[in-house]
């Protein structure tokens, strides 16, 4: 493998990376907070690149306003499952919740297959996006950069919201212990809904620039993205922002890498994701950057 | 009631579902008799999940890889070598798959030990995790068996799947197996291994302190129910002759699970219910994806359309009715006569 070609493999796998970081980090902020695996994250991804479709082709939306609009509707959305799917389940076992998420991913799923139809769409891309630079040898799309540069730059916008306002306070707060939270007078509904906003929008934006660098649009398209993003949450330790980065990171290397240097198995490489979880959980099952709880009595 | 009485009315019970399968098998259409052998085979499946996630409390959402193992284990075992050397155009089989040839029962058999062998040398390291975690790794587990699946065409003829596989299922199988699971479930869940399971699924740590090898009693129900979940597996197999590895999604495991929660989880009367009820409302929705004509107006059918009204019902049985139709309660042939006699009172 000659230099350049490993350096358009490094550049494909950061851009892979920080997609899956940017879903994780939904992931892992709903799992901190209400101990809850968001299935629905994965289609909130779907639906955020579809909006901005529908957006462009039926409401003739520019691009950039297209992305905005797409990523505030998404928060919505994601705003609106949690107060009714989950927000009545709050008292309840946990699994009831979980099994809710379930039946939303299936709902929202399958809406899209009504209402989008099966058939893959086509994804507009800006021409600026496309043209090619050639540094020496290296080829590289100005979208292999502009994805990681802009998911870097939400997640130290969001890395600002949790730990330097008083919100990312609130959310901190309930993630430590959600009763005591509410003696505190933390208006943890609030909050919450608020967190599911958060990570439906960061989840929208990197369902739009997954659009970007994998061009076609399908209804099922968020599931595995999103099981991979959510291991990648486990990975890096569930819970923990700097995890999720760190584990969504290290799943786009090993995907990229790992087929670059054994193309034999590129037939696997859905698999590889679920082998990287098994064996995390085996070894350290809190993650890279998780801390254990015991269990009380 | 006393017991000669229950084991007497029992008898006439599985007796009336054999006249009933008898008259069905000569009068009704290949239709519904379909429906009848998918009812068995998602009573299998439930009554397979329940045992793991309702008596025992482990979230395993792995059945579509257990079921995946025991059909195309069943599969490749009752096609004749002759179909086998046709089928496989992509690769040619090991000679080991291409021979292999059992009756069906040897081949639902071998479906369901193979599932549960997986179960037990996946479960040994797995089981050690919590709840969610077990939940998402038994996931992952089910996602490599049908990557497995795609990426050996000499055992599995890759995405093609198998095809023209012998219709051997009928109805006679399939319930004559529904019977020995429910059979096999309720005598487990009421000996002493089932209070066991029962102890560990309502508090695991009490379980612990009062002396019970959790790990072995967890890993035991596991295989259990790999077993019945590959015996399932194979069921469908021959149900529907034909199987490739994009039939074992994650959404098989779903309708599993939508049904055990429906009927409630940990009752194995709630799951037979279940069992039937939804097959047949899932069947009966197919109406909204086909065209519909009222008068003059024609509204086109809508693709999709069942899954989601599918998902919305499970979404609102969740949020209204939690614990699903039956909870953790049973009906009883005991709990049938109280009622009577209260009727008469």
């Amino acid at each position: 493998m000659t230099l350049a070609t490993f350096i358009q493999h490094f550049l494909n796998s950061l851009t892979l990376g920080s997609l899956y970081a940017l879903i994780a980090i939904g992931y892992t902020m709903v799992y901190g907070i209400l101990r809850l695996i968001n299935f629905a994250h994965s289609e909130i991804f779907m639906l955020g690149a579809y909006f901005v479709f529908w957006g462009i082709t039926l409401f003739h939306l520019p691009w950039a306003v297209a992305m905005v609009v797409s990523v505030i509707s998404v928060a919505g959305i994601g705003i609106l499952v949690d107060r009714v799917a989950y927000r009545p389940l709050r008292d309840a076992p946990r699994i009831s919740a979980l099994i809710s998420a379930i039946g939303v991913s299936f709902f929202l799923q399958n809406v899209a297959i009504v209402f989008f139809q099966a058939i893959p769409r086509q994804v507009y891309r800006p021409q600026w996006l496309e043209q090619p630079m050639l540094w020496g040898d290296v080829r590289v799309l100005p979208l292999t950069l502009f994805v990681p540069v802009l998911s870097f730059f939400l997640m130290l916008v969001l890395v600002y919201i949790v730990y330097h306002t008083k919100a990312g306070l609130g959310m901190r707060a309930i993630s430590k212990d959600i009763e005591t939270s509410y003696l505190m007078g933390v208006p943890v509904n609030k909050v919450i809904a608020l967190t599911f906003g958060i990570g439906s929008a960061l989840a929208a934006a990197s369902g739009i620039m997954w659009a970007l660098r994998y061009p076609q649009l399908q209804p099922i398209m968020g599931a595995i993205p999103g099981f991979k993003a959510f291991i990648a949450a486990v990975v890096g330790g569930i819970g923990s922002i700097q995890g999720a980065v760190i584990g969504g990171l290290l799943l786009g290397f090993i995907e990229i890498m790992t087929v670059a240097f054994f193309p034999d198995l590129a037939g696997y490489r859905d698999a590889f994701a679920f082998i990287l979880l098994i064996c995390m959980l085996l070894i350290k099952p809190t993650g890279i950057m998780g801390v254990k709880t015991e269990d009380k009595v | 009631m006393n017991r000669n009485t229950i084991i007497l009315l029992n008898f006439v019970l599985v007796g009336c579902l054999g006249l009933f399968l008898w008259w069905a098998e000569s009068s009704l259409d290949g239709y519904k008799i379909q429906i009848l052998n998918l009812i068995a085979v998602n009573i299998i499946l439930a009554l397979s999940l329940n045992l793991i996630y309702g008596f025992t409390g482990m979230f395993s959402l792995g059945h579509a890889g257990f079921m995946a193992i025991g059909a195309y284990v069943c599969s490749i075992l009752i096609m004749t070598p002759e179909q086998k050397s046709t089928l496989f155009i992509l690769q040619a089989a090991f000679p080991l798959v291409e021979n292999a040839h059992a009756p069906f029962l040897v081949a639902v058999i071998a479906g369901g030990l193979v599932a549960a062998l997986f179960g037990l040398v996946i479960g040994a390291p797995l089981l050690r995790l919590g709840d969610d975690y077990l939940g998402i790794a038994t996931l992952g587990f089910a996602e490599i068996v049908r990557v497995i699946g795609n990426n050996i065409p000499r055992v599995t003829n890759g995405a093609l799947g198998f095809k023209g596989i012998p219709d051997h299922a009928n109805l006679w199988w399939n319930f004559g197996w529904c019977l020995l699971t429910l059979y096999f479930v309720i005598r487990i869940v009421n000996s002493n291994t089932g209070n066991v399971f029962k102890a560990i699924r309502d508090d695991e740590t009490a379980a612990k302190a009062m002396g019970i090898n959790v790990f072995k009693i967890k890993l035991l129900s596991f295989t259990f129910g790999a077993f019945f979940a590959g015996v399932g597996g194979a069921l469908l197999a021959s149900l529907l002759t034909t199987i490739d590895p994009k039939m074992f999604l994650f959404t098989l495991t779903f309708s599993v699970l939508m049904i055990v929660v429906t009927g409630g989880l940990g009752s194995i009367t709630g799951s037979v219910l279940a069992g039937i009820g939804i097959t047949v409302v899932l069947e009966w929705l197919r109406f909204v994806e086909n065209p519909i004509t009222i008068g003059d107006w024609t509204m086109n059918g809508i693709p999709g359309m069942r899954m989601v009204v599918f998902s919305l019902v499970l979404i609102l049985v969740i949020l209204f009715r939690r614990e699903g139709i039956m909870g953790m309660r049973e009906i009883t042939w005991d709990g049938i006569a109280r009622f009577m006699k209260r009727g008469k009172a």
